[in-house]
């Protein structure tokens, strides 16, 4: 279903390889910790191990005299590092305020209290080891129990929520819980500075290169100019490398003090620890409605928990004020606070765990009302954005629906529990809806053409694996006319003109209006040269009556095969390249006139082996509408992923805290589950393709995150129409379904 | 890590010789022989084991598969488990041990993973894979904090108030069932030891989990044909689909006969402190017919004795079903 018509040759929606494929599978590609330089010295924090309390004292002589060791660093001794102050334009942040060492106050097990480092990373792992702190110890709270501590805030109201709820026919009143989660890239948290006395070059795993500059500029106090940051290739960060983490700065600190090359590359128990995390959420869901199944009342109260002095909200909330028609609706959120290491965001951030609360919540309702859960969000279904009161830019919620359930077979579905089989297995088959916000961060792109024929895209965002990469060439391909293996795209370095955040979903939708201005920008050049050049046969043509198509400059009343070539135009007027700037703005604005969401449905189905007790994810289907889809091979290999995460996040995934010492216990990949090849099916993605035509011109939003959000409620449902069982607190264990 | 001194050998003599020195085959042993080192390295890169000296083992002549007079199989300690596991006479006379070989870790794994060193591999309780945290099983005395604390994946049969850590190994079980002979060549010269005498019971002294001295080195696992008739089945049960350790797993060897059940040896993974052989199970089902009522006979009494503690109750009843499932499968037609 395409609904935009499109030039045949055009690379936009083209199933389209990596163009970095071949870097990454020779093993050429080179990602943070790949950069070695001489004299380059290794530098294995030491952390707290405990969660509350302080530090009396760091004896580091044992460490300080083990063989290759050049220092021990820590609060008296590694430099001033400042604290960054949060700003609303998105272009400094950190979800970690508080610089490394900046005080003898432990707020989470595995906050960085010292760093080793030597010559090799064996030595300063050893001497890290070797370094004896001790402590005053009080016992850490990481109950798992979340209550809103100072206070909820309302989030979203409208009409007399508890009024209706009171009055209504049909209830659900239900608590929903999801875990903490460690995201567990496969590439660590690592950072190689280097400081030559007065500029710093620092290569960082992040998905922000400009924001990652500007915060460590703050943290060093210095100015942005003097920092560069560099992320080429990124093993991913679904979201866990959005901010900069405390390693970050030690490792530049390190740097400024001694004056060599300084790698820390993380422990994958360090990043359990003090690398972010989804926070664990407590959710309870309050459904009122008529006997027919019309929403009269909904109310979503979320906490989550956070860290002691940062205040990370997790916006369950977030999708709950929009996605179904209901006019009594009240939102609040709260925090706990918890000594455990600060929390950021998880692909999908809100929607995913808000998701799984309110997609559950209908499923029970619709259970209670012995109605399909199907017809009751096409019952539900909205006419416009109620929480702002504003229509709808695009929104294909019940055609997500349809189609999956078309695709699935939704129809033959038997509601009655248990009773659908196959090989002697039950089968449960559930369903849920996904939502994920569609905006723009602001972006700006410089575009050459080169004089053999080449063109280069730059701009300062990066590839965080999900390939943007090969979505810049295609767009400017696009635009120019001219073939993907002709076009460098150069990304990741944050001295490049500032592009986007890899966050929220919105790298491709924000880069197609700035990579467009640009290229116009450029073929105007061009025909200017092309007009001013004596030597080309355009030479004072009035450059009105010039036109650019696909590489050739000709006139608008010729043919184009009847031009000349840009690179033509280029050597005849001794231009080595020529440039065009472009950009374009975010699209957060407090007042929208329009309601901007990417939509989807899931399809899950599971069989339960009871007598083994056990349960396997043995269907997908997924319809997704993220508007056009620029890579379909990319684009389907994003919502896979996102699914296998969702197992994942469903059956699977939580990172415990253990309650003696708050420290984060299932800490490496053995202890903290997460799907193999064996626990995923064949996975079916389809794709509506809906254009949003306000965010660019391909109508282009974005599809990171959206494949995540509302997964486990789908496979909860199915678990329940298997099992009689209903889960409302991820994982669903084992234990939970052996009643 | 600490630093140690790294010595290879291909003469066994030397290789026990150079580990007799140590105070202890236990927990704490200065020496320690090296096979595969999955098990080892990741437990020094730990700190929680600490050798002053590796004595490398993989040159010794101990990587050999040879069947028996009787028709049996003499394991050398070197075999990896991926080929004992793909070995044809395995396959086809043992597939019980190729099954539960199959079913741990990853290929990976097992390709490096010895007979030997599967034998000795350790617990995965969090506590004793944590050094800054109490463990009696690594610091003797020091307390168990999973018995109030994290202590989903741990074992109900055969702990104390000391240890309640699980035995992880999948090939255990399978050689419990098959009632494995360990032969071991030590300063004493050689000796042969049942499995079923081979590991000890945590009781208060978490930190011996086995009969080894120092210097004693495993050289061989041999296994008894097992009796005509026989079938077999392992079944493991966990909570993804693969490279996860047991949550629960059953190894069960059976002879049946015009439907009754003429011998039968079962042992439990994932749920002991050792591999458990299910001693009570064997008798229930010992004359029974086979159905199914007795196999849930026979679990109800394999797990008689299991003391559950705050997180694994679950594993009692998962542990049955899983006995049941292996005995239908065992005694299925089709099996
Ligand atoms: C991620 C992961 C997942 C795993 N999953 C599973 C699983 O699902 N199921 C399972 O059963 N196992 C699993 N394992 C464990 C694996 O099977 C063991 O690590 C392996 O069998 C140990 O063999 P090795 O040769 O590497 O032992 P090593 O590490 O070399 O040695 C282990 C110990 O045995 C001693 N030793 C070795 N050989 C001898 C000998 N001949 N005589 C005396 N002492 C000796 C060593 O000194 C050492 O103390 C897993 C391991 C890992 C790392
Ligand atoms: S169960 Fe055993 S291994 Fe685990 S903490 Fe207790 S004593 Fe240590």
């Amino acid at each position: 279903m395409t609904a935009t018509t499109e030039k045949s040759n055009s690379p936009i929606g083209r199933a389209t390889n990596r163009i970095d494929g071949p870097l990454k599978v020779t093993g050429s590609a080179m990602y943070t910790s790949d950069h070695n330089f001489p004299g380059m010295l290794h530098a294995v924090p030491v952390f707290a191990t405990i969660a509350n309390g302080s530090i009396n004292k760091i004896d580091t002589s044992d460490a300080e005299r083990m063989p290759g060791v050049k220092g021990i660093f820590h609060r008296s001794n590694i430099g001033k590092l400042f604290r960054v102050a949060p700003n609303s334009d998105y272009n400094a942040f950190s979800d970690e305020d508080r610089p490394p060492f900046e005080d003898d106050i432990v707020r989470y097990y595995g906050q960085y209290v010292a760093v080793a480092v030597a010559e090799t990373l064996e030595q300063a792992t050893a001497a890290a080891h070797a370094v004896k702190v001790s402590y005053s110890e009080k016992k850490p709270n990481v109950d798992n129990k979340l209550k809103a501590e100072s206070g909820v805030k309302v989030e979203s109201e409208r009409g007399d929520a508890q009024k209706a709820y009171d009055a209504a026919a049909i209830k659900i009143d239900e608590t929903y819980i999801t875990p903490a989660e460690t995201h567990n890239v496969i590439e660590l948290h690592s950072s190689v500075a280097v400081f030559d006395g007065t500029n710093y070059t620092l290569y960082e795993t992040t998905q922000g290169v400009v924001n990652h500059r500007n915060v460590l500029a703050q943290m060093l106090g210095v100015e942005p100019e003097s920092v560069k940051v560099i992320s080429k290739f990124l093993g991913s960060g679904f979201g866990g490398k959005i901010t900069p983490w405390t390693h970050s700065a030690i490792a530049a600190a390190v740097a400024r003090k001694l004056r060599k090359p300084i790698k820390i590359v993380i422990t994958r128990k360090m990043a359990f620890q003090s690398a972010g995390h989804r926070p664990r959420t407590e959710q309870r869901v309050r459904l009122g409605a008529d006997s027919k199944g019309n929403l009269t009342s909904l109310q979503h109260d979320y906490v989550n928990h956070t860290a002691m002095i940062d205040e990370y909200k997790e916006e369950c909330g977030e999708c709950t004020k929009y996605l179904y028609s209901c006019p009594n609706l009240r939102i609040t959120s709260g925090l706990a606070k918890r000594h455990i290491g600060t929390p950021t965001p998880f692909r999908g951030p809100g929607a995913v765990p808000g998701l799984f609360a309110t997609e559950s919540a209908l499923d029970e309702l619709a259970i209670k009302l012995k109605m399909d859960p199907l017809q009751l969000r096409i019952i539900n279904e909205p006419v416009k954005d109620e929480g702002l009161n504003i229509p709808f830019a695009s929104r294909n919620l019940i055609d997500c629906f349809k189609t999956g359930a078309e695709k699935f077979g939704w129809s033959k579905r038997d509601p009655r529990v248990g009773s659908m089989k196959r090989d002697g297995l039950k089968l449960g088959w559930g369903l849920a809806g996904a939502s994920w916000i569609a905006e723009r961060w602001p972006a700006e792109v410089a575009v050459e053409l080169r004089d053999d024929g080449t063109a280069k895209v730059s701009t300062g965002t990066q590839d965080i694996g999900t390939g943007t990469y090969t979505v810049l060439a295609q767009v400017l391909s696009d635009k120019l006319g001219i073939a993907l293996d002709k076009i460098e795209v150069v990304i990741g370095d944050s001295t490049l003109p500032p592009g986007p955040l890899s966050g929220g979903s919105m790298v491709t939708a924000s880069l197609i209006p700035a990579v467009s201005k640009a290229a116009d920008k450029v073929i105007g050049t061009l025909l200017n040269a092309a007009v001013k050049t004596p030597e080309a046969k355009y030479f004072d043509v009035d450059q009105k009556e010039m036109t650019y198509t696909a590489g050739v400059v000709h006139r608008k009343n010729e043919p184009a095969s009847a031009g000349i070539s840009f690179q033509k135009i280029l050597s005849a007027g001794n231009f080595k390249f020529i440039l065009g700037k472009g950009s374009s703005s975010s699209t957060f604005t407090d007042k929208p006139k329009e309601s901007k969401h990417s939509y989807g449905a899931h399809f899950v189905e599971v069989t339960w082996q009871e007598e083994i007790a056990r349960l396997r994810v043995s269907r997908v289907v997924t319809v997704i509408d993220a508007g056009k889809i620029i890579n379909p091979k990319a684009g389907r290999n994003q919502i896979e992923g996102a699914v296998v995460m969702g197992i994942g996040m469903a059956l699977f995934e939580q990172t415990h805290y253990e309650p003696t010492k708050g420290a984060p216990l299932n800490s490496n990949l053995a202890d903290y589950i997460v799907p193999v090849n064996a626990d995923v099916p064949d996975l079916e993605v389809h794709f509506l393709e809906f254009p949003n035509k306000q965010l660019n011109e391909y109508g282009a939003r974005g599809i990171g995150e959206i494949g995540l959000a509302g997964f486990a409620a789908a496979t909860a449902n199915a678990v329940y129409h298997a099992t009689g069982i209903r889960i409302r607190e991820l994982p669903i264990k084992i234990e939970d379904l052996l009643r | 890590m600490k630093l140690f001194a790294f010595t290879k050998t291909a003469e066994i003599s030397e290789a026990i010789k150079n580990a007799a020195d140590a105070e202890t085959a236990q927990q704490g042993a200065h020496s320690r022989f090296v096979a595969g080192g999955t098990t080892l390295l990741d437990l020094m890169k730990l700190n929680v084991e600490t050798p002053d000296k590796l004595i490398d083992i993989n040159r010794l002549d101990l990587s050999k598969i040879e069947t028996t007079r009787d028709g049996g199989l003499s394991i050398g300690a070197l075999v990896r488990n991926s080929d004992l596991a793909n070995h044809p006479y395995v396959k086809s006379h043992f597939s019980v041990l190729s099954e539960a070989l199959l079913a741990g870790a990853s290929a990976q794994l097992r390709n490096m993973a010895t007979t030997g060193g599967n034998l000795l591999q350790r617990t995965r309780c969090v506590y004793f894979r944590d050094t800054t945290f109490a463990c009696n099983k690594r610091e003797p005395g020091s307390g168990c904090p999973a018995i109030e604390g994290e202590n989903r994946t741990l074992a109900i049969l055969g702990t104390s108030d000391s240890c309640i850590a699980t035995n992880p190994s999948d090939m255990n079980v399978a050689l419990m069932a098959l009632d494995a002979t360990i032969k071991i060549s030590g300063m004493k010269g050689e000796r042969e030891v049942p499995i079923a005498e081979f590991y000890r019971l945590p009781g208060s002294t978490p930190h011996i989990e086995n009969v080894l001295q120092p210097g004693d080195l495993i050289t061989h696992v041999v296994l008894k044909a097992m009796p005509a008739g026989s079938k077999s089945a392992y079944l493991k049960l966990r909570d993804r689909a693969s490279y996860e350790f047991a949550l629960a797993s059953a190894a069960v060897v059976v002879q049946v006969n015009s439907g009754k059940i003429t011998g039968v040896q079962m042992a439990l993974g994932g749920v002991g402190t050792i591999p458990w052989r299910a001693a009570e199970a064997e008798k229930v089902l010992a004359g029974a017919s086979a159905t199914e009522d007795n196999f849930r006979k026979a679990a109800e009494a394999a797990l008689q004795a299991a003391k559950p503690q705050t997180q694994n109750k679950f594993k009692v009843e998962l542990s049955k079903r899983c006995i049941v499932h292996a005995l239908k499968t065992a005694t299925s037609p089709t099996a």
